[in-house]
């Protein structure tokens, strides 16, 4: 897509510089405007240019986006990249005067774009306010602001073999207990939880803060403080003292060797009665002919609840943006609407963060209910501040060993030491 | 043009032109016109953005560079440089200019939070904190223009939907909308129709978005903004920037940040407050250099991986040059039957993209569902202690890299005369023996800048260990130094594992990589100019 637009710039340019020669030294004026006229065809009045991460979502974004540029009269581009490259593009894009006028991405983007001055808040007025799910709009919040609409979010949850394991457990030894009882009746592993050799803190989080560990704190409205760094606490200590007793030296179902590449496989080859995953592999499991349900992660007995981190994926207005008035339309109220909801649900299954869209699709996607319901229970907005960036490697790291068997005190300890570092530099 | 590099006697040499230095073959004239063609249609289409941003240097270069061009190709004096000229520029491009760039990178903070100017970073801040004034109206706004929809003064048509009362916004501010001069739906609606001012469609609204965002109401708290096309708030920004104080003043809370040139911040006046995320790019100096060499745990783990850094650099080329040499010896003796087949069979990995084959291979080396400890049988946890990674990596590393050397010494092999081989066979010489003192030596005569290069390639081969082990096992004392890092991986991770990219930083690590790197190919060099000798 970005080499489509290159070559139809290359090709806009070369035109131009055709302009100027058979104007033969025509007044620079009029040659600048004819080349900026290459920049952005006049043909019906405007064009909004939008940036979308690929997979089932970016597609269902092209035809949405069509459909908006067909309500208003203007051409609509939606460039679809590839996601894990989106926000590095769009950062430097904007740095360049390029940027789209519109970006679609996570809501653990907003610090870094924010501290980059590349996208603008936005106001949702109250009507549409009003029609989203609270944890989504908190999620879009940074430092007071609303930087951009919610469309869909997720979190991880329990899957669960239903021939296995026919009860969902309610906490975490109950789980391992049915999950060794299926080993002994011939499943190859008690549960599939990614972990990899280098740690996976997304995905342990649930036990983490059910142990008592959190990441950042948060100040009375709901910012995440930087300086309070849960990481090396007694809370996040103590949980990694509980999850050091379910790894490889424990009871050894906390496993490196488990990732997100080969969970989901363990599972739908029916090898494992539970996976911790999120709903975007609902499709391939469904796909399988396993019959499952999806519950709630669960936590430690008598410990804190699991907590489950809560991504969001919303829509941004670009601070460089031609177009303001119309990527400000497509954002607040055409992207908000329950009808545009449904259609990205269909093509992502995703949790709409529209409760009205919600309400039309539970009845006849309990699986999707269930995760939404997981969500609202324990879920915790993921920390979008930009220092949340230093946190992943380390604690990854230190979880990897913790599992590995390695002390939790000093192990975590040192992980706490190098974020501290990695954000005071 | 080759072969054109005489004039013909009798001609004036010295003018220029399409065939002053010889060129006469209409074929040859064709590719020299079209060549020049194209250099001018590539400077006109380089030359125009750079003039629409006012980049002037830019312009110059792209003028330079195309008048040097035509110079050389149409001078009959410049016969080597026609030769020269583009391999020279493509050096200068591809070569010169990123290394020069990474270079006066390494002396800036240019990084997540500091990549433009103040400017920009003050109207950022001004920008994200613009907040609805308290208790204000959300107004249905509707665009429209006092006069002519292209050039009239923009106007908001506001209807405030709970008070039911319709007003016009302009430059001097908000006035009441007239019972009857307009029209709406509902009371308190959007406005669909005005007397006295034209309404936008959607593509006109687009036409004149630089006006429209310039434009606001001004009222007694702040000013009226739009908000996509059928809304209006009234906000104001909280933090604003105060020239003579250089500084950012919060309105709300009263804090005050200065402009700290020497960090490209604004930091908090009395310490209470972070520093605003929104930064600038200044020059810092030595600092990322410094960082480098005071950072406690590059200290600490500089030295361990360094000598992993060339262990694994020095051992992937030995190892594969040793086994694609014994491969090439066996398949070129001609006694082998079915050499080719073995030959494309051997190539075949060469052929496969390696980002894959480094994924498949860490899952081969998993622990518990992993090919190779089901084949051996074993339970090893192969990236869980240092010396399984680092075999596993090498393993790894010789699976992918020996084809290559096998393909080179291959070709290199065939060069080498069976006569001084046979020769030393009538001498008496045993095969092993021509083979040392022979073979061998010429082999390396004619590889070893081939070995120098692939061990500057694998001294930086960051996927090799980032998709494999990542580093990993990490000692749980020390999360960010892995034992199988190389100083590449080590390094990413300090320069993006912060809050955000640190390129500034990166660039200095560069440099003293590239230092490294370039020391050894040179001392490399220089020692197979001995080898040299030999022949």
């Amino acid at each position: 897509m970005r080499t489509r637009t290159r070559t139809i710039r290359a090709a806009a340019g070369l035109l131009a510089a055709g302009l100027v020669l058979g104007a033969c030294g025509g007044g620079s004026d009029s040659d600048d405007s004819e080349s900026s006229g290459g920049d952005a065809p006049e043909a019906s009045g405007g064009e909004l240019l939008i940036w979308v991460g690929d997979g089932p979502g970016g597609d269902a974004t092209t035809a949405l986006a069509d459909a908006f540029g067909e309500e208003n009269g203007v051409d609509v581009t939606v460039e679809v990249l590839p996601g894990s490259e989106l926000q590095a593009n769009f950062v430097t894009a904007a740095q360049a005067g390029d940027a789209p006028d519109v970006v679609m991405g996570a809501h653990d983007w907003i610090g870094n774009l924010v501290q980059n001055g590349t996208i603008d808040p936005i106001q949702i007025p109250e009507t549409v306010s009003s029609t989203l799910q609270p944890l989504a709009l908190e999620a879009v919040t940074f430092d007071g602001q609303t930087y951009g609409m919610p469309f869909t979010m997720n979190n991880i949850v329990l899957i669960r073999n239903t021939d296995l394991a026919p009860d969902a457990p309610a906490t975490v030894e109950e789980m391992v207990a049915a999950g060794k009882k299926a080993v002994q009746e011939g499943a190859q592993a008690p549960l599939a939880w990614p972990v990899s050799n280098t740690g996976n803190p997304y995905f342990i989080n649930p036990l983490y803060t059910s142990g008592g560990g959190y990441m950042f704190g948060q100040t009375d409205d709901g910012s995440f403080d930087p300086t309070d760094l849960g990481v090396g606490t007694p809370g996040s200590v103590e949980a990694y003292e509980k999850i050091g007793e379910l790894g490889e030296k424990g009871q050894g179902v906390l496993k490196r060797s488990v990732n997100t590449d080969n969970a989901i496989g363990l599972f739908t080859e029916g090898k494992t009665p539970f996976l911790i995953e999120g709903p975007w592999q609902l499709t391939t499991i469904d796909a399988s002919d396993i019959n499952y349900e999806v519950s709630e992660v669960p936590g430690f007995e008598g410990m804190d609840p699991a907590s489950p981190f809560i991504t969001v994926d919303a829509a941004y207005v670009a601070s460089g943006s031609a177009n303001k008035t119309l990527a400000q339309e497509f954002v607040t109220n055409y992207w908000s609407r329950a009808d545009v909801g449904a259609q990205l649900f269909e093509a992502t299954k995703n949790v709409p963060a529209n409760v009205d869209t919600l309400s039309q699709i539970e009845g006849d996607n309990p699986a999707v209910a269930a995760v939404a319901a997981a969500g609202a229970a324990n879920g915790q907005i993921m920390p979008s501040i930009p220092e949340m960036a230093a946190v992943w490697d380390p604690l990854g790291k230190a979880e990897a060993a913790v599992i590995g068997g390695a002390d939790p005190e000093s192990t975590i300890q040192s992980a706490a030491k190098a974020i501290e570092a990695a954000i005071n530099e | 043009m080759a072969g054109s590099t005489t004039s013909p006697p009798g001609r004036k040499a010295s003018r220029f032109g399409l065939g002053a230095d010889g060129t006469s073959s209409p074929l040859m004239l064709m590719i020299k016109i079209i060549g020049l063609a194209f250099i001018t249609a590539v400077a006109l289409w380089a030359a125009l953005p750079l003039f629409r941003a006012d980049n002037w240097l830019g312009l110059a270069v792209v003028a330079a560079v195309t008048g040097l061009a035509f110079y050389v190709y149409l001078s009959p004096r410049t016969v080597p440089m026609k030769y020269l000229l583009p391999g020279t520029l493509f050096l200068i491009a591809f070569q010169v200019v990123p290394v020069l760039y990474t270079v006066s990178t390494a002396f800036t903070n240019f990084g997540d939070g500091h990549r433009g100017t103040k400017e920009q970073a003050i109207t950022a801040i001004e920008g994200a904190s613009v907040k609805q004034v308290p208790d204000s109206t959300i107004y249905t706004l509707t665009l429209a223009t006092d006069g002519d929809a292209a050039t009239g003064d923009i106007v908001f048509l506001l209807s405030d939907p709970a008070a039911q009362e319709s007003f016009v916004g302009t430059a001097e501010g908000l006035e009441p909308l007239e019972e009857g001069t307009f029209e709406s739906p509902t009371p308190g609606g959007k406005i669909t129709a005005a007397d006295d001012y034209t309404v936008l469609t959607v593509p006109e609204v687009n036409a004149r978005q630089d006006d429209i965002t310039a434009f606001s109401v001004p009222t007694d708290d702040g000013a009226i903004k739009s908000q996509g096309l059928s809304a209006a708030f009234e906000g104001a920004p909280q933090q604003s920037y105060d020239e003579e104080c250089d500084c950012i003043t919060d309105a709300t809370t009263g804090n005050v940040w200065e402009a700290d040139a020497e960090e490209g911040s604004f930091v908090s006046q009395d310490g209470s407050q972070r520093n605003l995320a929104q930064g600038w790019k200044v020059n810092v100096g030595f600092d990322n250099f410094v960082r480098v060499f005071t950072n406690d745990t590059i200290r600490e783990s500089f030295l361990r991986i360094l000598v992993w850094n060339f262990a694994f650099a020095i051992g992937t080329v030995v190892i594969t040059f040793g086994l694609g040499l014994l491969v090439a010896l066996a398949l070129n003796n001609p006694l082998m039957r079915g050499r080719t087949l073995y030959r494309s069979f051997i190539i075949l990995p060469y052929a496969m993209p390696s980002i894959a084959m480094y994924l498949v291979w860490r899952e081969m080396f998993n622990k518990d569902f992993g090919l190779i400890n089901r084949i051996l049988g074993t339970d090893i946890n192969w990236f869980g202690s240092t010396a399984s990674s680092m075999f596993a990596i090498l393993l790894i590393q010789l699976w992918l890299g020996y084809n290559y050397m096998f393909l080179v010494i291959t070709g290199a092999l065939q060069s080498i005369s069976s006569d001084l081989v046979e020769a030393a066979g009538v001498d008496g010489a045993k095969p092993f023996y021509a083979f040392r003192t022979i073979t061998f030596p010429l082999l390396l005569v004619a590889l070893a800048p081939l070995l120098i290069t692939s061990f500057a390639f694998n001294f930086n081969n960051f996927t090799a260990i980032f998709l494999t082990s990542a580093g990993a096992p990490f000692p749980p004392d020390n999360p960010s130094a892995g034992s199988t890092d190389i100083l590449i991986t080590y390094t990413y991770r300090l320069a993006f594992g912060g809050s955000g990219a640190d390129y500034g930083f990166a660039a200095a690590i560069s440099v003293l990589i590239f230092l490294i790197v370039a020391t050894v190919s040179i001392v490399s060099f220089r020692r197979t100019q001995a080898l040299e000798e030999i022949n």
